[in-house]
């Protein structure tokens, strides 16, 4: 199969074939961010286990993703490079690893890729929150930006969120 | 079915193949009839000559003299040379200029840097079918109105303009304010011309423009009408071809191949319109009927006898694009992740579409090479896709219920 419009061969095989797609039952952390409006939401359920050393790994990892062949590729992938990987490694996650496994994007799409790693900051952070454990200062940052780009954009289009704030809640 | 020699096409809004019929007799204008339309010898005077019945083909079908049609290279430049070329030329009458807020983008780029010269311009509203009211129209039009543009027919959702009385709304307008010079009315008929018949005088139009590869005939080719008296100047300022508005070597190869696709269109236009029709119908009641939160964009009835236009809950547009290209279906969408641009599409938006609902709209648009079986195939996958889709989503089916 070759690539299709600008997208690699690989966004296309992850679009096509989405891995980890769905929803779990009782997570132990949920991350959901973007915003219909815009045209991306990505929601990312984790469960969370311990590794034979005893160290907490992300044992389970579910997406459910509305938006573009980008924003699907890369939900796929990260749950692909998280799966098994001890929480601290998770969170040292970056986009670029997600970009460079689907072989580029085009400059446009970033932004799924940006997305993407926000949901599993936000996943994680939700679950330390669950736990009452204390917050790494990183996360925290990346935390406290993630609910400001939120606001921003529910300020810009106020009457056209509150659907989608219905939605949320249910 | 994902073969690629098996692929079916629906973009046909987007553009056309050449008929093979416009294709074989372009072919001697390539190699053998090469010359210069402004050359003195008989290279240049057997071009000129194909030149001149062209554009007499080209008037003809639309009502207009020969002395009034000039060729382009695209439907993008005539709306240009339209607006800019009449506002510049028109300035010391006025400088106010009115267009729909769902022009295509080369009218709406166009009306905004002439703002930016100092111009004003008035967007009118649409209702949810697209449609723009005379009476806006009528009310809109002052002193210093220079120019109305409204196009024929919508390339997105297909819905048909009221032109024949918004012409006749601008004419009388123009008569109560007792103007010096008529409002100029300018319909972008780029998606009409060889689909639905069209009539200049009877429909009161000073200005239109036509495009060759959207009805069969090949790219690099366009026309506007400019009806005798309009003012209007050039942006091409050389050598004076096409009356002085609009200088450049005439490309030969594809006018002939335009005025062809044109003689074609004049013969075959009614019936293969009922037929397209038969076929849209058939494609809107299926897509309605077989998926759960499908709507149609556009008015159903008004509306271009190929062209089909909807918005799906919970799905992104691009992502229902990809899958059908994966399943062999050519298709488009006016969502955000279509092009470069990130916003949903400002036809959509302009209907009332809220920006979630925009983004998941589906264009399929049929020609000449359509037919029932490839409309069955689109029905038997979309359905699908569009599940597939619902089941990656978080929305699944709760909006709009």
């Amino acid at each position: 199969m070759e690539g299709i419009g600008f997208y690699t061969k690989k966004v296309i095989e992850h679009f096509k074939n989405p891995h980890n797609m769905g929803r779990i039952k009782n997570p132990d952390g949920v991350g959901k961010v973007g915003n219909a409006v815009c045209g991306d939401v990505m929601w990312l359920y984790i469960k969370v286990g311990k590794n034979k050393k005893g160290r907490e790994i992300i044992k389970d990892v579910k997406f459910e993703t509305y938006g573009c062949v980008a924003a699907i590729a890369t939900s796929s992938v990260i749950t692909d490079l998280v799966k098994g990987k001890p929480i601290e490694e998770a969170l040292k996650f970056n986009r670029q690893e997600n970009v460079k496994e689907l072989g580029g994007l085009p400059p446009v799409k970033i932004h799924c890729s940006v997305l993407a790693a926000d949901a599993l900051y936000e996943a994680i952070y939700d679950y330390l929150k669950k736990q009452k454990r204390e917050i790494p200062e990183n996360l925290e940052k990346a935390h406290q930006r993630i609910e400001k780009e939120k606001k921003e954009i529910e300020e810009r289009h106020k009457e056209w969120t509150e659907l989608e704030e219905e939605i949320r809640k249910k | 079915m994902t073969q690629k020699n098996k692929r079916i096409y629906l973009d046909y809004a987007a553009t056309t193949p050449i008929d093979p019929r416009v294709f074989k007799k372009t072919l001697v204008f390539l190699r053998e009839k090469f010359g210069n339309t402004m050359s003195l010898h008989s290279f240049g005077q057997e071009a000129k000559e194909a030149l001149e019945e062209s554009r007499k083909i080209v008037a003809d079908f639309m009502g207009a003299k020969v002395n009034e049609v000039i060729f382009t290279s695209s439907a993008t430049e005539s709306n240009n040379l339209a607006l800019k070329g009449v506002a510049f030329a028109n300035k010391e009458r006025g400088n106010h200029l009115i267009i729909s807020p769902i022009e295509h983008s080369c009218v709406m780029e166009s009306a905004k840097w002439l703002e930016s010269q100092g111009f004003k311009i008035t967007k009118l509203k649409v209702d949810k079918y697209g449609l723009v009211s005379p009476q806006e129209v009528e009310k809109a039009i002052n002193r210093k109105t220079i120019l109305v543009s409204v196009m024929h027919a919508n390339n997105e959702i297909g819905t048909i303009e009221p032109i024949e009385e918004i012409g006749k709304i601008i004419k009388r307008k123009s008569e109560v304010l007792n103007l010096k010079s008529k409002v100029y009315f300018h319909t972008d008929a780029a998606q009409t011309f060889g689909k639905i018949p069209i009539d200049v005088n009877k429909m009161n139009i000073d200005l239109m423009t036509v495009s060759s590869h959207k009805m069969y005939g090949p790219k690099g080719a366009a026309a506007l009408f400019i009806r005798e008296g309009v003012k209007i100047t050039p942006l091409l300022h050389g050598g004076g071809q096409e009356m002085g508005l609009r200088s450049s070597t005439v490309n030969i190869f594809p006018i002939i191949g335009f005025a062809e696709a044109v003689k074609i269109c004049q013969k075959e236009m009614k019936n293969e319109a009922e037929r397209l029709k038969k076929l849209r119908d058939k494609l809107i009641k299926g897509i309605l009927e077989k998926i759960p939160g499908a709507h149609l964009n556009g008015h159903p009835k008004k509306r271009l006898p190929n062209n089909t236009n909807f918005w799906f809950e919970s799905v992104e547009g691009e992502s229902i694009v990809i899958q059908l290209d994966l399943l062999g279906v050519a298709s488009s969408t006016g969502s955000a992740c279509s092009s470069t641009k990130l916003e949903p599409s400002h036809v959509l938006l302009a209907l009332g579409l809220k920006p979630q609902e925009a983004h998941g709209s589906l264009r399929l648009s049929l020609g000449r090479w359509t037919t029932e079986k490839e409309i069955d195939y689109v029905l038997k996958v979309l359905p699908r896709i569009i599940k597939k889709l619902r089941k990656i989503s978080p929305f699944k089916r709760i909006w709009k219920e």
